[in-house]
């Protein structure tokens, strides 16, 4: 027992680093393995605050870039709705909003970060919001990412530039589905797999997203095939593609909650068993 | 010695603060960032208890970390660096740290470098190893490790020089 006690105490530096380490260790491999890192993330009190403070002094720089984004915006809406008076064409008119089944919600981005190969950001909107985990976000330009932790006033987003997140995407023109991933190298581009290699693809053509999952409705912008090659097994095309949003300068959010979510989920899991 | 306790006080939070406002969103030609955080494990009293620094290191790190939704990986890196402290004294400072006697207000610039120099290469290749978390990229988590060290060594020492004189 006292040899114990003078190990232990000799070597009090050692254990007590090695204790710390195991800790930060765990913790990373949690967080590179979940979708959700439970313990240590942005969505709480403390780091909400302290970035909205700084937050709101830095958000006059942006002013004119949000002005320019924000009349672009009116332009495109304004442009749909006069063109869809005059002629009613329903195949271009995204129905599922007309119907209300999605829920939409601003908020403003506390914290961006795309430089990491892991990449979230923090926005200033949650749980007193009603915003729940796996709600869509996206811009006024294209698709941004999926709430992934939420406190009572602030979210995390899993940004679509992370290795951890995939998401359902089709091309517009002829509804060939693929995942959108990220390989971690420009913020500019992320890329889409297993496309069947039957799919007419082209440089130039538009992708979005394919609807079949419950959190983002079919039809929003992705971005442009910038080029594209056939799989190692030469079965699927992995299509480079150059996103509409830039991730690099984001403000202003939308948070898409579809209504029929609890429906959809119940009757996936009442399939399932 | 209260004055002392409050200025690594003031420090640790300032250095957090801007590592965490600023620094963490400079992101020059696309990824480099520097870590300016550790400058306080740099300058942390010699005499000090080292399991002291062991503690408030990690509790550095794991802030950084929470602010930067990365896991543990500043927590990781942070504690290692703390823990090879003594090591890189004893490299770069030799007789002098046997003496206990280094005020890193009055130390040649030379060996303040080196000092420096080793320890952010050694934070920086830990940090990025693990927020990488992948061998085939090595040369991603090498590429990154030279940049950034680059860019936080400039920083450290231009800091360092600039506040120690200012007590003079």
């Amino acid at each position: 027992m006292q040899q114990i006690f003078n190990f232990v105490i000799k070597n009090k530096t050692f254990l007590l680093f090695l204790l710390l380490f195991s800790i930060a260790l765990a913790l990373t491999i949690q967080s590179h393995s979940y979708h959700r890192s439970k313990f240590i993330n942005s969505a709480n009190g403390l780091t909400g605050g302290i970035y909205g403070t700084f937050n709101s002094a830095g958000q006059y720089f942006n002013l004119k870039d949000e002005n320019a984004i924000l009349a672009e915006e009116n332009k495109f809406l304004r442009e749909q709705l006069l063109n869809s008076i005059s002629t009613k064409d329903s195949s271009y008119v995204d129905t599922s909003y007309s119907k209300g089944k999605y829920r939409i919600s601003t908020a403003q981005v506390y914290k961006n970060s795309y430089s990491l190969t892991n990449n979230y950001l923090t926005i200033n909107k949650g749980k007193n919001d009603s915003i729940k985990e796996d709600f869509g976000v996206i811009t006024s330009k294209g698709i941004l990412g999926i709430i992934n932790n939420t406190s009572n006033n602030y979210s995390t987003v899993l940004s679509i530039l992370n290795k951890k997140s995939s998401i359902n995407a089709m091309l517009k023109s002829t509804d060939h589905m693929g995942s959108l991933k990220w390989n971690g190298d420009s913020p500019h581009f992320a890329q889409l797999d297993d496309v069947s290699k039957f799919a007419p693809v082209k440089v130039g053509d538009t992708i979005i997203t394919g609807g079949q999952s419950v959190i983002f409705p079919k039809g929003i912008n992705i971005g442009v095939i910038e080029s594209f090659e056939t799989d190692i097994g030469g079965d699927t095309y992995t299509i480079q593609v150059k996103l509409f949003n830039d991730m690099t300068n984001v403000g202003t959010v939308y948070i898409l909650e579809n209504r029929d979510r609890a429906e959809i989920k119940m009757l996936e899991n009442s399939t399932n068993e | 010695m209260n004055n002392v306790a409050v200025t690594h006080i003031v420090r640790f939070i300032v250095l957090l603060l801007v590592q965490v406002v600023v620094c963490n969103h400079i992101n020059f030609l696309g990824y480099i960032n520097p870590y300016i955080y550790i400058i306080f494990i740099f300058l942390f009293p010699i005499r000090e208890n080292r399991l002291a620094l062991l503690l408030i290191s990690f509790l550095l790190g794991m802030l950084v970390d929470m602010f930067s939704d990365s896991g543990g990986v500043h927590a990781a890196a942070a504690l290692c660096l703390a823990y090879a402290r003594p090591i890189l004294l004893k490299t770069s400072f030799g007789m002098l740290y046997e003496h206990h006697s280094i005020k890193f207000s009055n130390t040649e610039v030379g060996r303040l470098i080196t000092y420096i120099t080793f320890g952010t290469i050694l934070h920086h290749f830990i940090l990025f190893s693990l927020e990488i978390f992948n061998i085939s990229n090595i040369l991603l988590i090498l590429k990154k490790t030279l940049f950034s060290s680059i860019s936080t060594i400039i920083l450290s020492v231009l800091i360092i020089i600039l506040f120690s004189r200012n007590k003079k």
